[in-house]
């Protein structure tokens, strides 16, 4: 869907500056991300992806600037916290509880709030499992409902982290490289899955290096480079700007590039 | 829904929902009968069995699996490791001395009967000792329990005034005999025994539960779901002590003294997590069967050769045979060995279903991603 | 002034513990195991120290050319035959299997031996040089020499020869180091030899210096874990700086009140440091991250 008129945005990156040592990974970033949109962050390695997403959910402080999540200011609120907001996330190397099974991953992810004595009761109530049953259904997962977490296969266990997000009902999922080691049957599953999801209404950012999984699924993308945005856009416009394209391959291809229309610059590479 | 139904029918009818109903596992009904039988059993052995020593053993191996059932409720659901749980044991011992002592219970059931308050005592210190151990993870958690617990031997040690220093405390035992005497002590250890382990039950089936297994298999990632991690250890660290602590309070008045040495006692901790761990750390049969198997021969060696420094060496060497051995524990290797003879079983099954079906349509088989294990 | 004679037998006693220690936190370090034999080792070590002294004649110090290579060969041994078949939870499983260990080698030494307080002897136990009103036992100076000596041969070792690079990868990441062939097992094995040797070594001095029976080792083992954690699990240097600043401190506390209150000042002055810094002195950020 190209569009150029503003959208609204879910989450502001503004400023946000990280370094480690002397590694500057994120260096006055600033972006936003549309809210109902598939959104997706790419860039060449070293780009600061994934350290973004660190800041953006908790994991990392950064060292200068804010992250806003409709209009709520949540830089500094640790992980649970952003949880809580609901704001879900996967990671590059898939985490799950190994030694609990497909159904107990599930519904420790759907514990949200709640007070010490609700604890008490069985983790799972019949609503509960309902849900459960229907996540499962969802993503595939359902003949594996006992199974030991652990024993899955890779590809299963990126569906259960999925599924672990999909059960908490964010508001918004990110998905940090979720096509790294996986096949083409089960990435297309995915991508179904992550519209119909959409359309539901959960935003989604997306991290990848797939560039066809990006550009097929994502209605606009991001780009970054060297700790900041290069441009945003739809993605048959960011894919052809001639920055993006020096941004991955280093060449200087800076003559001859025209500004596209319906391409926003939103600072220097 | 007919299925070409191997030796053993997996679907019961009772519950056929596919998510929840676990078929690789024992059936609910079967898992009842077996722990029924286990109480009656355990209920009935000092009524069959007269010789005084052996219910004596039966009493000491009560004690055990009270403490065993504690111990795990704690490091067995969390993870972490605490050896160091003796603190609690010896607050126990120590809180009914005491009682005993300064309010003048005169030997007889008013000693047993303020068994909990031990465990409460124990409970209470739990939560400072909780805030400072559990600061840490894994090793450091694990030496640092340790230490704590030196820590209160030695200040037993020191204050003679209260606690007798090393010359210890007498707890008059009460004035019954013979097996008047050990099965009060038997009844009662068992019935606390049989209260943890349905703590223990409960525990398992909460969401709080849920919650430490998460922590176990990994606790930044169940911090960051919402899981409040350091309550639901400091709880699990409390009720655990509570039951640690209760298990104490019973041994003074059963041994009629309490010293430094033995109520803070380093090797009672080594003898719990042996016991869980052969049992099955975790699981909710585990501590009991490690504690009903080693622990009378625990108690038994200890009888024949203490006195003996070949107790040490044979103890040590039974040690090291069991934890190479049985790595992961009696229950959980064996329930997975079923677990495995009933999958591939019912696999076959399946596919053979699969196959009449296919031969009858033309729907490919299992078009759900996952359906093939590894396949995906 | 007495304090001043408490911290002199610190710091000469710290030399000491530091060497016992080193062994226990470098074996940490690249197996992550808590070697809850080293006490015991160290007694070993001293009563074969005392065997050969009495029985050969020889001077204490001459005995580790036998003891060393006999406890390290011993150390060698125990993890290929024990540890090195330990697939899962490793964390418990090594250190009940030492815990065991150090079981049967305390049950055979009293067997062999008996309950009775023994010390090794040599004709400069009991003298010492004085400096104004100070005291300077001669064995404890002649111990840290050695523990200095030793230490200084480790860091050589550590830092100069190819076998302590392929150590100091395996500490830090035993994947990766596999990954460029070294062979974590046998990285391992000769650790915890090392380990065991170091340990035998104190296990000589502290023969010398302190009478000992078999239950000797579960003073020492408390007390080589508090000094290894508050120096950091791994880091040699932290157990050193560890030992001495423990050291001074119980025997500041033994002299200003009294020596029980040394002992519990031990403990205490662990679970403090602990509350405030979780990794020791020197520690890694492992212990406060999974």
């Amino acid at each position: 869907m190209v569009g150029c008129e503003p959208q609204v945005s879910l989450i502001d990156v503004e400023d946000v500056s990280k370094a480690y040592g002397g590694i500057r990974a994120l260096d006055g970033c600033t972006m936003s991300f549309e809210d109902g949109r598939i959104n997706g962050l790419i860039g060449p390695n070293g780009s600061g992806k994934t350290t973004l997403f660190n800041v953006m959910t908790g994991y990392e402080k950064p060292d200068g600037g804010c992250v806003r999540f409709a209009g709520d200011e949540v830089t500094r609120l640790s992980p649970d916290r952003v949880f809580g907001r609901g704001i879900g996330r996967t990671f590059q190397l898939t985490r799950i509880f190994p030694r609990m099974t497909v159904v107990e991953n599930l519904h420790v992810a759907s514990q949200r709030g709640g007070g010490f004595w609700k604890e008490l009761s069985r983790w799972s109530s019949p609503g509960e499992r309902e849900r459960t049953k229907e996540v499962l259904d969802f993503v595939g997962l359902t003949r594996l409902a006992t199974e030991q977490a652990g024993n899955l296969s890779y590809g299963q266990q990126k569906l259960l982290e999925f599924a672990c997000i999909i059960i908490a009902r964010p508001r918004v999922m990110l998905l940090d490289e979720p096509a790294g080691g996986v096949n083409p049957t089960l990435l297309r599953h995915l991508a179904s899955r992550v519209r119909e999801l959409n359309a539901e209404g959960i935003t989604f950012v997306i991290v990848e290096h797939d560039m066809e999984f990006v550009m097929g699924l994502c209605d606009r993308v991001c780009v970054m480079h060297q700790g900041r945005a290069l441009c945003a856009g739809p993605p048959e416009l960011v894919r052809e700007d001639p920055l993006v394209l020096e941004a991955y391959l280093g060449t200087d291809m800076r003559e001859g590039a025209s500004t596209v229309p319906g391409v926003s610059e939103l600072g220097g590479g | 829904m007919a299925v070409a139904a191997p030796a053993r029918d997996l679907l019961s009818p009772r519950e056929v929902d596919p998510v929840f109903y676990d078929r690789f596992a024992l059936s609910k009904r079967t898992r009842a009968i077996a722990w029924l039988v286990l109480g009656a059993i355990l209920i009935a052995f000092p009524i069959v069995i007269t010789n005084a020593t052996a219910v004596s053993i039966g009493v000491f191996t009560m004690l055990f699996l009270l403490a065993a059932v504690g111990w795990n409720i704690f490091s067995g659901y969390s993870g972490y490791i605490s050896i160091g749980h003796a603190v609690y044991y010896g607050f126990g011992q120590y809180t009914v001395a005491l009682l005993i002592l300064h309010l003048g219970i005169q030997p007889g059931a008013g000693e047993i009967a303020i068994a909990p308050l031990g465990g409460l005592v124990a409970a209470a210190v739990a939560v400072p000792v909780g805030f400072l151990v559990l600061r840490v993870r894994r090793h450091t958690f694990i030496v640092l329990t340790i230490a704590v617990m030196f820590i209160f031997q030695l200040l037993a040690f020191n204050f003679p005034s209260i606690t007798g220093g090393s010359t210890g405390m007498n707890v008059p035992p009460p004035l019954w005999t013979g097996t008047h005497f050990t099965m009060p002590f038997y009844y009662v250890a068992l019935g606390t025994a049989i209260v943890a382990l349905v703590v223990s039950w409960g525990i398992r089936r909460s969401k709080f539960g849920l919650g430490l297994l998460a922590i176990r298999d990994d606790e930044d990632r169940a911090k960051g779901l919402g899981i409040k991690v350091t309550r639901a250890k400091l709880i699990a660290l409390v009720t655990s002590a509570f039951f640690v602590g209760v298990a104490g309070a019973l041994y003074a008045p059963f041994v009629g003294q309490v010293f430094p040495q033995f109520a803070f006692d380093p090797f009672y901790d080594l003898y719990l997590a042996v016991f869980v761990f052969v049992g099955g750390l975790g699981t909710l049969s585990g501590p009991v069967l490690g504690a009903l198997v080693l622990g009378p021969i625990q108690k038994y060696s200890e009888i024949q050769f203490g006195a003996t420094t070949l107790y040490l060496i044979v103890y040590g060497v039974l040690f090291v045979l069991i934890l190479l051995l049985l790595p992961r524990g009696i229950v959980p290797s064996v329930a997975d060995r079923y677990r495995s003879i009933l999958a591939s079983r019912w696999r076959r099954a399946e596919e053979r279903r699969a196959a009449a079906t296919a031969a009858a349509t033309t729907a490919p088989a299992g078009s759900e991603v996952g359906y093939q294990r590894g396949g995906v | 002034m007495l304090v001043l004679q408490g911290i002199i037998d610190g710091i000469l006693a710290g030399g000491l513990y530091a060497l016992m220690g080193a062994g226990l936190t470098l074996v940490f370090g690249v197996m992550e195991v808590i070697n809850f034999a080293q006490g015991i080792i160290v007694v070993l070590g001293a009563y074969l120290t005392y065997v050969f002294s009495t029985h050969i004649g020889v001077d204490p110090f001459v005995t580790l050319l036998i003891t060393i290579p006999i406890m390290f060969v011993f150390g060698y041994g125990v993890y290929e035959l024990l540890l090195r078949p330990i697939k899962r939870d490793r964390v418990i499983m090594s250190l009940l299997v030492m815990y065991a260990v150090a079981v049967i080698v305390e049950g055979v030494l009293d067997l062999a031996f008996g309950g009775t307080l023994v010390q090794v002897h040599a004709s400069y136990v009991n003298k010492s040089i004085h400096v104004g009103s100070l005291d300077f036992p001669l064995i404890y100076l002649y111990a840290f020499g050695l523990s200095a000596l030793l230490l200084a041969l480790l860091y050589l070792l550590l830092y100069r020869t190819k076998f302590g690079r392929s150590l100091r990868a395996t500490t830090q990441n035993p994947t990766a180091a596999q990954l460029v062939g070294i062979d974590v097992h046998r990285v391992s094995a000769t650790t915890l030899g090392i380990g065991v040797g170091l340990g035998a070594a104190g296990g000589m001095l502290f023969g010398a210096t302190t009478a000992f029976n078999a239950s000797s080792s579960y003073d020492l083992i408390s007390r080589l874990l508090v000094i290894v954690i508050l120096g950091g699990f791994g880091s040699v240097w932290g157990a050193m700086i560890a030992a001495i600043i423990m050291l001074v401190v119980e025997d500041v506390v033994a002299v200003v009140w009294s020596p029980v209150w040394g002992q519990t000042v031990f403990y205490l002055v662990l679970a403090l440091v602990l509350m405030f810094r979780p990794e020791g002195l020197f520690g890694r950020r492992v212990a406060r991250a999974q």
